[in-house]
């Protein structure tokens, strides 16, 4: 073989408890779906720190472009009624 | 032979069969076919080091004489070790080790399933950590054995020569003696006949899976249940107990 | 002629916007834009840290099958795992950068790409395994605690992953010289061999004194690096006398005392020429290292081509049934 592949690279995500988000953790190389999980496993929970993994073959992960920025996330910066402080509520309301 | 001394050597023949069995697997530290493999193989051995704690403690607590894990780990001669055969054999290449790691991962895994019903409560509990951590072993070896039965013929020839190489060793896995006779009496330890039959069962199907052949021989090596071991065990012992035979009076 | 200085406009305004952020301090990620020598020089750093971690897995696994408990057994295990998975971490993200792990491997074989000095000297005895972790894990931490403000996102965050991984590290190796300490006087002449042999590469690990290290400008203008080669190395120095003095243990520097003024220790000469000589290949391990790590990676080959034509089978038997 020409070049030595490494094996895939794959991104992990680690859900620290029942409930919570999933966090990325980091990546692993492996060839298939079984392995990329079983090397997730034995590299990001030695410490007992998840309860569930995904596992996403990291060139399947779409990110946004930083030249993009403004015109991406600058616009919701001045949307502030979706925020409930945005709103003046009658003096006296309650569990609202 | 007292209960006493059936349930010594039952824990004995445990616990070495995890503790060279680890010796082996940490033989792999840093050689890996890849990162990812090395830190897998490396978690076995640490599982497996535990469990050798676990049990190696609970015998010297039987046997009552005030021995450690440590003592029986690192006092014993070659003739005082019954770990079975199959547990000491040099690591060969990749194939090799997942070949028994396959063979003795699918045996672990029905005799602590069943051992977790043991009438002997520590045994039940070891068991029942056990099985968790074999299961586990279990599949990695299962994946891998399909990898590379069914990868390309260089690792296919690989993979078969590593069950081929192991086959004679694993019916000794299955042999029972008086300390299981008396132990089975009181339902501490567990039916063989039954694991054998599921062991071949699973191992005939996995080898399918992995376009690999069940070996032909039918002769079974044994002698780890009389201390009778391969010329490996001695090398082993002598690098393991290298220390404390070098200096017996520190403590580490 | 225009074009040329267009172009340079361009590239000069990336450059201060570069720069802005990093004052502002900013993470770089990896998509955002950098300079080619920004690029280059996280590569250098994150590949040989990587390979550091991975190199150092070998003189640790030298004790593996001799630790003398079953406890030390399964910290030690526990501990070199670790640095494995550390140079995992590390790869990973340097791989965010655009070279790949096979890439980095190749320079590793190659002599491209560098390890830590550190790991070419021999691990001789079971004291060298609590040298190792106290001085040599416990110079790895001063710096990499540094690290974990280094401007570069996936960098930094697995120095912080790491960070909390490796505190266990050196406690471990300060635990095995203390018992040592404590224990016959063949185990106290081991570990006081294990310290003077161990010491003064400790020291070099922080790397030339900041007059002399070629690399630290614009690592320290794009805050790579957040602190010089010789502050690091004092800090190492002023927190590890006391713990020797804890146990017992005599630094084998005889001109190493504490400098009022200064509120901290002054240390003797470090040997430069042999840091070089180690460094240019002379070490009493760099070729074995090497040789080890090539050929792990070469029998490891056919295991790696099995598993990607194991795939291509399996994916194959998918589209057709």
């Amino acid at each position: 073989m020409a070049t030595d592949s490494q094996l895939a690279m794959w991104e992990v995500f680690m859900q620290s408890k029942p409930g919570a988000n999933y966090i990325h953790a980091g990546c692993v190389h492996a060839s298939d779906k079984k392995m990329a999980l079983q090397n997730a496993r034995d590299t990001y929970t030695r410490r007992g720190e998840g309860t569930s993994i995904w596992v996403v073959p990291s060139d399947a992960i779409v990110a946004s472009n930083p030249e993009d920025d403004d015109m991406f996330f600058d616009p919701a910066n001045d949307k502030v009624y979706r925020l409930p402080t945005f709103y003046v509520m009658p003096e006296g309301a309650k569990a609202i | 032979m007292t209960q006493q001394q059936a349930l010594y050597k039952y824990c004995l023949r445990l616990g070495d069969d995890a503790l060279i069995q680890s010796y082996r697997l940490s033989e792999w530290c840093s050689n890996a076919p890849i990162l990812e493999e090395d830190l897998a193989l490396t978690n076995f051995a640490l599982d497996m080091t535990g469990r050798a704690q676990a049990l190696l403690g609970y015998a010297g607590q039987i046997d009552g004489q005030g021995k450690t894990d440590d003592d029986l780990a690192y006092k014993r001669g070659e003739r005082q070790f019954y770990n079975h055969l199959i547990m000491e054999l040099p690591n060969g290449n990749f194939a090799t080790t997942i070949a028994r790691l396959l063979f003795t991962s699918t045996f672990e895994f029905y005799f602590y399933s069943d051992l977790m019903n043991s009438a002997d409560a520590t045994l039940a509990a070891i068991a029942a950590k056990t099985v968790k951590e074999v299961k586990y072993h279990m599949a990695h070896a299962t994946d891998w054995t399909c990898r590379l039965g069914d990868g390309t013929q260089e690792s296919h020839r690989h993979m078969q020569s590593g069950i081929d190489h192991h086959w004679m060793y694993t019916g000794e896995l299955f042999e029972t003696d008086e300390v299981d006779a008396i132990l089975q009496d009181r339902n501490i330890a567990v039916d063989m006949a039954s694991i054998q039959q599921r062991w071949h069962q699973s191992i005939t199907q996995v080898l399918k899976e992995a376009t690999l052949k069940i070996p032909a021989g039918e002769h079974m090596q044994s002698g780890s249940q009389q201390g009778i071991h391969t010329e490996y065990l001695g090398h082993i012992l002598t690098e393991m107990q290298y220390l404390q035979r070098a200096y017996p009076e520190a403590i580490w | 002629m225009e074009l040329m200085e267009k172009a340079g406009k361009i590239h000069e305004e990336l450059l201060k916007s570069f720069e802005a952020k990093i004052e502002r301090g900013d993470a770089i990620e990896p998509r955002d834009k950098m300079p080619d020598a920004y690029r280059k020089h996280l590569i250098r750093q994150m590949s040989q840290h990587a390979h550091s971690e991975v190199i150092g897995m070998q003189p640790e696994g030298n004790w593996i099958t001799r630790a003398p408990s079953l406890r030390a057994k399964q910290i030690l295990l526990a501990k070199i795992q670790d640095e494995g998975g550390h140079g995992l971490y590390l790869y990973s993200a340097a791989e965010t950068l655009g070279i790949s792990r096979a890439e980095m491997i190749e320079q590793l074989h190659s002599g491209k790409a560098k390890y830590s000095n550190i790991f070419n000297y021999p691990s001789l005895t079971w004291a060298d395994i609590g040298a190792i972790g106290w001085l040599v894990d416990g110079a790895a931490i001063v710096n990499q605690v540094s690290l974990q403000r280094t401007s570069y996102g996936p960098y930094s965050r697995a120095m912080v992953r790491i960070c909390k991984e490796e505190s266990f590290h050196q406690r471990q190796g300060y635990e095995i010289m203390a018992k040592m300490m404590k224990g016959t006087k063949d185990q106290q002449e081991m570990a006081q061999d294990a310290m003077n042999r161990w010491w003064w590469p400790s020291l070099m690990m922080f790397g030339p004194h900041d007059s002399e290290s070629p690399h630290t400008g614009d690592a320290v203008k794009w805050k790579i690096k957040r602190h010089s080669n010789d502050e690091l190395r004092q800090k190492f120095i002023d927190k590890t006398v006391q713990q020797a003095e804890v146990i017992g243990l005599t630094i084998p520097d005889k001109d190493l005392k504490w400098n009022e003024s200064r509120g901290c220790y002054d240390h003797g000469p470090i040997n430069w020429d042999e840091f070089y000589r180690v460094i240019g290949g002379h070490g009493q391990c760099n070729k074995q290292r090497m040789a080890h790590h090539i050929k792990v990676h070469n029998e490891g080959a056919w295991v790696r081509e099995a598993a990607e034509a194991y795939r291509l089978k399996k994916e194959k038997q998918l589209l057709h049934s």
